[in-house]
């Protein structure tokens, strides 16, 4: 990451739909500063990452210095700084998965996409990482595709199945 | 058996706020107010014995009445969803199936600790689940059941949902509130508690999701009837998240003492492929393990200490005859070294130690003495950080090996597993 300095501009931070949604969800909270980690998320949801000039400008648009937002960026996991792949699998390596095999279907995803967990692919199209519990122990092993989709009791057949439907084989 | 909140879990459904409302829905927050004053509804859910089923097992009237309510501040209530506790999905079936049994219990909580703000936190990782809770949110402000003079009472309750971003550490509830103000989720030194200096130093009520949803039953059928449920001092029922190596694994809404072998051979349909019980962690990952002879125990907070674990957030992990427990305590530590928070010392240090020495014996380079340096560890992690995370981590530390023994030896000494030989071509090197 390259080192955060305040923006001098002046000019809107962000698009006008996006800026409504952020005042809609900051006029909820106490402090401006509160809203941070949902700011976040609906910048996201937006523009898919968080990119430098985002950053600097949530702490200009939440009066906050630069660093806090950094810290709060890389303290939790779901922020993306970096585009991110089209096809994203994040496989729970937490016991219960541990247990019914997850370990197993993590290599065979590896040798799969042809990438390591924590490796995206080099066109972009997809990237694995291993997480932990994610609350779905019920369904182990399991892993969350696209940071949303809940894809449990899996098999070698299932993940076969799951790579056709996303177009991720290598 | 009766069920309560899971009677709402009917697979691909959400009961919106019609279908809520047909079933007797929010009669119970609407009658709170003419059948009780704050006191007495604070009284009745005392007598109800009504723990806190997030985990701690505190009673929930109890905290309640350790609200002061003449500092002029505002009260807030926050609900913890954060459900990080591994083993525990219980949470997220409210959110997916009942969102609104979850927010007439706010409705009721509110009432009784004089609450006109609250917060729901959720997981960031329950996507879908936090949509279903922001539709429902809309649906109740629509019905003016939220918003201002709800119920056409001289009540005003505002609810905000709030998505966290990826943190154990944010269900512990002072690492909550921080990240809940838009800080990294430190937790914080206690004294004061969260009762008397919470959120935006102001008193704050904080209880679990499940324990929200259970206040509806306690209003409509009475305190004793809710205690009588359950055993002695812990009220009713309890939704358990049960995994691993059983046949059904599901949340079974069970009483409160109910022997845990009765979860796992009658409720979960036994071990799977017929195979022998191994061990159970009863009580999310951060419970001490239980060999097969020790499954006997009923499931409450009061019983389950007193055999050296704990009732925590009742997820049951099982683990047949062919689980190696070396590999599966490698797993444990990984974990609490990936979200220890950093900020004390003996708990960043230690999880971390803790988790390349299990490394190096599950890649077959092992030590026989690492396992009195595993306890060594284990006994400076516990008790002296600011939250509960290291002691967490230190109850499975200590009690696998404890129980276990030999196994732990053999592995060191062979460098392998002897019941499941595969485990460390398995290993993670990441």
């Amino acid at each position: 990451m390259e080192p955060l300095t305040l923006n001098s501009q002046t000019q809107a931070l962000f698009s006008a739909a996006l800026q409504a949604k952020l005042d809609a969800k900051v006029a909820k909270y106490e402090t401006r500063r509160a809203s941070i980690l949902e700011v976040l998320h609906l910048i996201m949801e937006e523009k898919g990452h968080i990119a430098l000039e985002d950053e600097k400008n949530v702490a200009q648009y939440l009066s906050i210095p630069p660093i806090d937002v950094r810290e709060v960026m890389t303290f939790y996991t779901l922020y993306y700084d970096k585009p991110k792949a089209k096809t994203r699998f994040n496989v729970c390596r937490t016991l219960a998965c541990h247990l019914t095999g997850g370990d197993e279907l993590l290599k065979y995803l590896e040798e799969k996409l042809g990438i390591h967990e924590g490796q995206m692919s080099k066109d972009g199209k997809c990237s694995l990482k291993t997480v932990e519990c994610l609350g779905a122990c019920e369904i182990a092993p399991m892993m969350q595709i696209n940071d949303h989709e809940y894809a449990g009791n899996l098999t070698k057949e299932k993940i076969d199945e799951l790579l056709k439907r996303v177009k991720c084989e290598a | 058996m009766e069920k309560l909140i899971s009677k709402y879990f009917v697979p691909g459904k959400t009961f919106w706020v019609d279908e809520y409302i047909a079933g007797g829905g929010y009669e119970a927050a609407r009658s709170v107010f003419e059948k009780f004053d704050a006191k007495g509804l604070i009284d009745e859910v005392k007598k109800s014995n009504l723990r806190g089923l997030g985990g701690a097992g505190f009673p929930a009237g109890m905290k309640w009445s350790l609200v002061p309510q003449t500092t002029g501040k505002p009260v807030y209530l926050v609900v913890n969803g954060d459900e990080g506790e591994p083993g525990t999905f219980k949470d997220k079936y409210i959110f997916r199936h009942a969102p609104h049994l979850l927010l007439e219990g706010m409705m009721i909580a509110a009432y009784a600790n004089n609450v006109h703000k609250a917060y729901i936190y959720i997981r960031g990782e329950y996507v879908d689940e936090y949509r279903t809770m922001a539709r429902a949110l809309d649906e109740a402000y629509a019905k003016g059941f939220l918003g201002k003079k709800i119920f056409g009472k001289d009540f005003d309750l505002e609810i905000v949902l709030h998505r966290g971003a990826g943190a154990y550490i944010c269900g512990e509830e002072t690492g909550l509130l921080e990240s809940l103000e838009g800080k990294k989720g430190f937790p914080r030194l206690k004294p004061p508690f969260p009762a008397v200096v919470g959120l935006f130093g102001c008193p704050t009520v904080i209880n679990n999701v499940e324990t929200l949803s259970y206040l509806r039953f306690i209003v409509e059928r009475g305190a004793d009837w809710f205690a009588k449920l359950g055993s002695e001092k812990n009220g009713g029922l309890r939704l358990f998240s049960v995994s691993g190596h059983v046949k059904k694994p599901g949340v079974y809404e069970l009483p409160l003492g109910i022997p845990l072998k009765e979860i796992i051979y009658d409720h979960a349909g036994g071990i799977r492929n017929d195979r022998k019980l191994k061990a159970v962690v009863p009580g999310g990952l951060s419970a001490a393990i239980l060999r097969s002879d020790e499954i006997e125990v009923g499931m409450d907070f009061d019983q389950l200490r007193a055999k050296g674990t704990m009732a925590g957030s009742a997820g049951v992990m099982v683990f047949d005859e062919t689980t190696c427990m070396v590999s599966a305590l490698h797993v444990t530590m990984r974990f609490y070294a990936h979200e220890s928070c950093g900020q004390c010392s003996p708990c960043r240090e230690g999880t971390g130690w803790v988790h390349k020495i299990l490394q190096r014996i599950v890649e077959g380079r092992g030590r026989i003495e690492d396992l009195n340096n595993l306890l060594d560890i284990c006994s400076f992690m516990g008790g002296t950080t600011i939250c509960a995370l290291a002691d967490g981590a230190a109850m499975p530390l200590r009690s696998y090996p404890e129980k276990f023994r030999a196994e732990f030896e053999d592995f060191i000494r062979s460098g392998k597993s002897i019941v499941t030989p595969k485990a460390k071509e398995l290993v993670s090197h990441h």
